[in-house]
């Protein structure tokens, strides 16, 4: 319970009161994904006005597919930080699952669902392992993941050689992401990928036992402990899926540059927790939604390409998006007080 | 000697620097309820998390139903039949009231999905058995205090268990919700139940329990009836030594100064035109029922809460409060009901934490002296018998009264001259409750002005000058200490459209829906 609801403990004892709070509560919390909703439609609007090449349907599939890598990220850090934890390593992580991928693929030659399944896999193990540090040895999330994040970028450099893995030995896997399998509409895949992906997290957020024990560890850990919840073994659980998306990103990341390029990746860490947080999910865990962190990757990439296609400079798109996150968790905040 | 439900044979048990219990037994019967007291730090908390495997003893034995029993970890307690409610909140806030109830255990489809819609008409079902008044489909963290207690108590209801422990259940809840408790424990012991029952306040162990095992510093020292055994009895094995009951205090000082003034002050979601005056060396107390905002009075003054009217005047100016900081500056501590929250850094020890809004007085040329420091929380855990190994102890490891005791001594440290406790001896055992009186009488001798807020009517009568009942967010009435009796201070604090401020655990069950 936070401080502000404790103090305030004296003044209700209504028996109405518990429904009717209930419902504003939802009524409130729709009304933050509401107001981001809102946010991304006023930024289209601003940039269809702004410029005449923004609404176009080669400039929108343009900002899906430039979505969709941060995007992926963004949804399996959404349960990490949902459960209290946060994951630095996503970024360099995701680069070593391409390079995974590519040596599967490309050394290996072996066919191109194991690659697939294999570069996937990668990020689960990753995870698997981020979890085992942060859970059993009880090394903080922020720490354990930051030397994750140090492993992994040296490892794919070293397993690649330092140099860029091509996947010229298996033509389809380019058509992964690029490909566009509804004929007609020039879709990319790696858009459908990740729509997938969002209504596999959503659900899994939601309905399934995982997702409650995410919000439950994030809540209140020792509580969820006492309660008889195996919190290690859930938290393993969790960082794993939040890993094994780690991995599809680096697949479709593999695939849209048709090579895996093993100096990327730094970066792609916080620009997905900045997703993460524009859309509305709380760092100290317990609060978050997976269409809010969709909707928080779409914000990043509608501004970043806006602003590219009125021209502004990429310094300048920099310090746009850094006031977007303060603004986003400035209001987040007002909301909350409000709400107590 | 087949009628016990659960036996416990000499458990001791250590932390590093504290003997926490030293062969300690007791026994529970069928369809009984043992009442546990003691002093803060007496070990009471620390018997029930062995009981329900939290922590392991460091030797001795369990049995229930006359098996032998080892509990490994919470979730084999639960399995056992022993469930806990322990003494701070164990709720996810988050998650909303039947998702706490059933954590671990929710109903699926198939291995990994949830069923939701059973989840909450499970919960509904067990608040029409058991009579209380919750939504299954509310979030925990939106709920009053004493709701969120209501939770513990149906979570622990609902494991069908053998054992119930509660560690102060009572603590945040008021008359009609105690008495609602009581009716539910009746209901639970059988003769295949029984009930461990911790608490500071004495009049519901005559109410509730059927035995009464008082622990004091970590040992065992009697197990007695409890309808036969008069109160004051059981307090003095508690504390080892006679106190002295229904006092009053000292007449008021004449004609002195006001210090604070309050004029019609308002806010916008409880108060209306709230007025009254405090005076130097006063103990002012504040009565009435919880959610009569009290508590608000002393939020508006120090800041917390905006003022929508109204005036305050400190030593007869006017001023503007905009936040507690500001009040501190001009002289006036606020000691808050929540001091888990507001008032403790858990991971530090408790020579900072009493330090801790003083550290100007401990510092010279921007270095801390520590040795100054050091001496003067030692002075203070010498005058409220804060029971810590040393001042180095970090404060989480302190029981719960004694957690409060460092509240308390770093608002004393602070040197205000106005201060506002707000329930101060909640939680605190009956020996300490007594040096806290002391002190806060001394607090006024020496020119102090104090408000303070309880829900006790015994402890507003012992201490307060005069008494301000509040209900509803308005002043009902003023009085004198001997105008006052817990009879008129009821009254008046029941004076407004009364049936609007019976809580909701009195109800009757199936309001739910
Ligand atoms: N985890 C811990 N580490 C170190 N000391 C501890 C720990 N838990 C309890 N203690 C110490 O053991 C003693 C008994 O504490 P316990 O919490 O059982 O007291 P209690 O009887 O429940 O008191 P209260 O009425 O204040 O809740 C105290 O001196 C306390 O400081
Ligand atoms: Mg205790």
């Amino acid at each position: 319970m936070s401080t502000v609801q404790a103090a305030k403990s004296e003044s209700r004892t209504h028996t109405g009161d518990t429904a009717g709070r209930t419902l504003s509560g939802r009524l409130r919390s729709s009304l933050q994904q509401f107001l981001a909703f809102a946010s991304l439609i006023a930024l289209v609007i601003f940039f269809s006005i702004a410029s005449g090449k923004f609404m176009t349907l080669s400039n929108i599939s343009g900002i899906l597919l430039a979505t969709s890598v941060i995007g992926i990220l963004a949804l399996g850090t959404t349960f990490v930080i949902i459960s209290g934890g946060i994951d630095l390593s996503i970024g360099t992580g995701m680069t070593l699952c391409s390079v995974m991928t590519g040596v599967f693929l490309t050394y290996l030659g072996l066919p191109l669902i194991v690659g697939v399944i294999g570069g996937i896999l990668t990020g689960a193990v990753m995870g698997l392992v981020n979890g085992t540090l942060i859970a059993a040895l009880k090394i903080p999330p922020f720490i354990a993941t930051l030397a994750m994040m140090m492993i992994a970028e040296g490892l794919a450099l070293v397993i690649s050689g330092t140099s860029p893995i091509y996947f010229g030995s298996t033509p389809g896997f380019t058509n992964l992401a690029l490909g566009s399998v509804i004929p007609g509409l020039s879709i990319p895949n790696a858009v459908l990928i990740i729509f997938i992906a969002a209504v596999l997290a959503g659900v899994t957020m939601s309905k399934t036992i995982i997702g409650r024990y995410t919000f439950s560890i994030g809540s209140n850990e020792d509580a969820t402990a006492l309660s008889g919840v195996n919190v290690k073994k859930w938290k393993v659980l969790i960082y794993t899926f939040a890993g094994a998306f780690t991995g599809l990103a680096g697949v479709v990341m593999a695939s849209r540059l048709s090579s895996a390029q093993p100096g990327l990746g730094m970066g792609y860490e916080l620009e997905a927790i900045a997703a993460v947080i524009i859309g509305g999910t709380s760092l100290q865990g317990g609060k978050g939604s997976i269409i809010g962190t969709v909707i928080g990757a779409l914000i990043m990439s509608v501004l970043t390409n806006g602003l590219r296609i009125m021209s502004i400079p990429q310094e300048w798109q920099n310090v746009a998006v850094g006031a977007v996150i303060l603004l986003a968790v400035y209001l987040d905040m007002l909301r909350r007080k409000e709400t107590s | 000697m087949d009628n016990l439900l659960l036996n416990v044979h000499n458990v001791s048990k250590s932390f590093p620097g504290v003997k926490a219990l030293a062969d300690v037994g007791l026994d529970v019967r069928h369809n009984e309820v043992l009442a546990l007291v003691g002093e803060n730090g007496a070990g009471k908390s620390t018997l029930m998390k062995l009981l329900s495997g939290i922590h392991a003893p460091d030797s001795g034995s369990f049995e229930l139903d006359g098996r032998p029993i080892q509990v490994q970890s919470p979730k084999q307690a639960q399995e056992l039949g022993i469930s806990i409610i322990h003494q701070e909140f164990n709720l996810m806030p988050d998650l909303t009231v039947a998702q706490n109830i059933y954590i671990g255990r929710e109903p699926r489809s198939g291995n990994f999905l949830l069923n939701d819609r059973r989840l909450n008409a499970r919960a509904a079902e067990l608040f029409a058995r058991i009579r209380i008044d919750l939504d299954p489909k509310s979030k925990v963290g939106d709920l009053t205090v004493a709701k969120q207690q209501m939770v513990e108590i149906a979570k622990a209801l609902s494991h069908d268990s053998k054992v119930l422990i509660m560690d102060e259940p009572t603590a945040a809840l008021n008359e009609a919700e105690v008495a609602a408790l009581h009716e539910i424990i009746r209901n639970f012991k059988s003769e295949s139940t029984g009930v461990i029952y911790i608490s500071h306040r004495m009049d519901e162990i005559n109410e509730i329990a059927d035995r009464v095992t008082v622990l004091r510093d970590g040992g065992y020292v009697d197990t007695v009836d409890a309808g036969s055994t008069p109160i004051r009895d059981v307090i003095s094995m508690m504390v080892g030594r006679r106190l002295s009951t229904e006092q009053r205090p000292d007449p008021a000082p004449a004609g002195t100064d006001v210090v604070l003034a309050a004029d019609g002050v308002s806010t916008r979601d409880m108060l209306s035109g709230v007025s009254f005056e405090l005076r130097a060396g006063e103990i002012l107390g504040f009565a009435g029922l919880m959610g009569a905002g009290r508590t608000e009075v002393a939020r508006a003054i120090v800041g917390a809460d905006r003022i929508t009217a109204g005036s305050i005047e400190v030593h007869g100016r006017q001023q503007k409060i905009p936040n507690p900081a500001a009040a501190a500056s001009l002289g006036i501590g606020y000691l808050s009901e929540d001091r888990k929250h507001l008032g403790l850094l858990l991971d530090r020890n408790v020579k900072e934490n009493i330090a801790l809004s003083s550290l100007g007085r401990f510092s010279g040329g921007g270095f801390m002296k520590g040795k100054a420091m050091a001496a003067k929380a030692q002075e203070l855990v010498g005058t409220l018998r804060i029971k810590t190994p040393s001042v180095n102890q970090p404060a989480r490891n302190l029981s719960g009264g004694n957690q409060q005791k460092v509240v308390i001594a770093k608002w004393l440290l602070k040197d205000c001259d106005i201060l506002i406790f707000d329930e101060p001896t909640r939680g605190i055992d009956v020996g300490a409750k007594e040096e806290i009186y002391t002190l806060l009488n001394e607090l006024a001798s020496q020119g102090k002005s104090i408000i303070m807020i309880s829900s006790e009517l015994p402890e507003v009568l012992r201490l307060s000058h005069r008494i301000v009942v509040m209900c509803e967010g308005r002043v009902a009435g003023s009085l004198s200490n001997d105008e006052a009796d817990q009879e008129n201070i009821m009254e008046m604090a029941t004076r407004f459209g009364a049936d609007d401020v019976v809580p909701a655990g009195a109800e009757p069950a199936g309001g739910t829906q």
